[in-house]
């Protein structure tokens, strides 16, 4: 029951982040590539205030899948760091989003040798 | 002659209005919902799994679920499927990070003709460059704001 409930709730929470996003794209005509960037600002900027950390606590990877969770991680990183050397403060922002930007690299470069340009075909 | 030419130019904005097909804004708006909350979903349950059969916790487990929906979200772009699930979910498709799997995952299968360095390795960044350096700014700014904070007060 407890699992349903945080299911509903990252659902809902998700949900209504990518809500805004297609409001940016009804509304406005920011492109997709702005779009990302802005979230990931809002997240990051959000988390500078120590915002986001509460919608992370309350709805888990409802807050952390969508790309402001990136720009929180980022933040967060570079918060933690901060509190043990100037070295960690630079460099931990990048290091707790290591593993996104390593694993979008390599598989991006992997799969691009597997897979073949489909847009022709349709 | 330039009055002339602005007013054409509103015509033509008019009729490319009145001919583009219509988006229905509640339908969108809807299908963003339902599908960029599923994928969040997806990413609770690999937390859950990675939690209970894995044993990882904190950090580790968020970097391995990130991972896992990053390799999902690189494979169904090879595949052709996250184009089709971008048609119809808008959004939704595009948040979440297997939006930005698929932003990196596109430009460079799109451009492989032009060589694995300037084709693949270059254009890999088009979306996710821009991502990554405002990213970096942004969290080198935060530290040194918070190591300011520590420090001197």
């Amino acid at each position: 029951m407890e699992m349903f409930l945080m299911f509903l709730k990252v659902f809902a929470v998700g949900g209504a982040i990518c809500t805004i996003a297609q409001l940016l794209i009804n509304y406005t005509k920011i492109t997709s590539g702005r779009i990302l960037v802005y979230f990931l600002l809002a997240g990051l900027v959000l988390q500078a205030f120590g915002i986001y950390q509460y919608v992370v606590d309350f709805a888990g990877s409802g807050a952390t899948v969508p790309i402001s969770g990136f720009g929180y991680l980022l933040a967060k990183g570079a918060q933690e760091g901060a509190k043990e050397s100037l070295f960690k403060a630079l460099t931990g922002g990048l290091g707790a989003a290591a593993m996104g930007v390593t694993s979008a690299v390599v598989f991006g470069y992997l799969f691009s040798l597997i897979f073949h340009s489909r847009s022709k075909k349709n | 002659m330039a009055e002339k030419n602005c007013f054409i130019n509103e015509n033509y904005l008019n009729y490319v209005k009145s001919i583009s097909p219509k988006t229905n804004e509640k339908r969108s708006l809807f299908r963003a919902f339902w599908v960029g909350g599923f994928i969040c979903c997806i990413g609770q349950g690999f937390r859950y799994l990675f939690e209970l059969y894995l044993g990882l916790s904190g950090d580790e487990l968020a970097a391995y679920v990130s991972m896992i929906l990053i390799f999902i979200g690189s494979f169904l772009t090879g595949l052709g499927v996250y184009d089709r699930i971008g048609k119809y979910a808008g959004g939704g498709s595009i948040v979440p990070i297997t939006g930005f799997a698929n932003s990196v995952v596109s430009p460079s299968i799109e451009y492989r003709t032009e060589g694995y360095i300037y084709g693949v390795a270059a254009k890999m960044f088009t979306v996710a460059g821009p991502i990554i350096v405002f990213g970096i700014v942004g969290s080198v700014l935060v530290g040194l704001i918070y190591y300011g904070i520590y420090n001197i007060f």
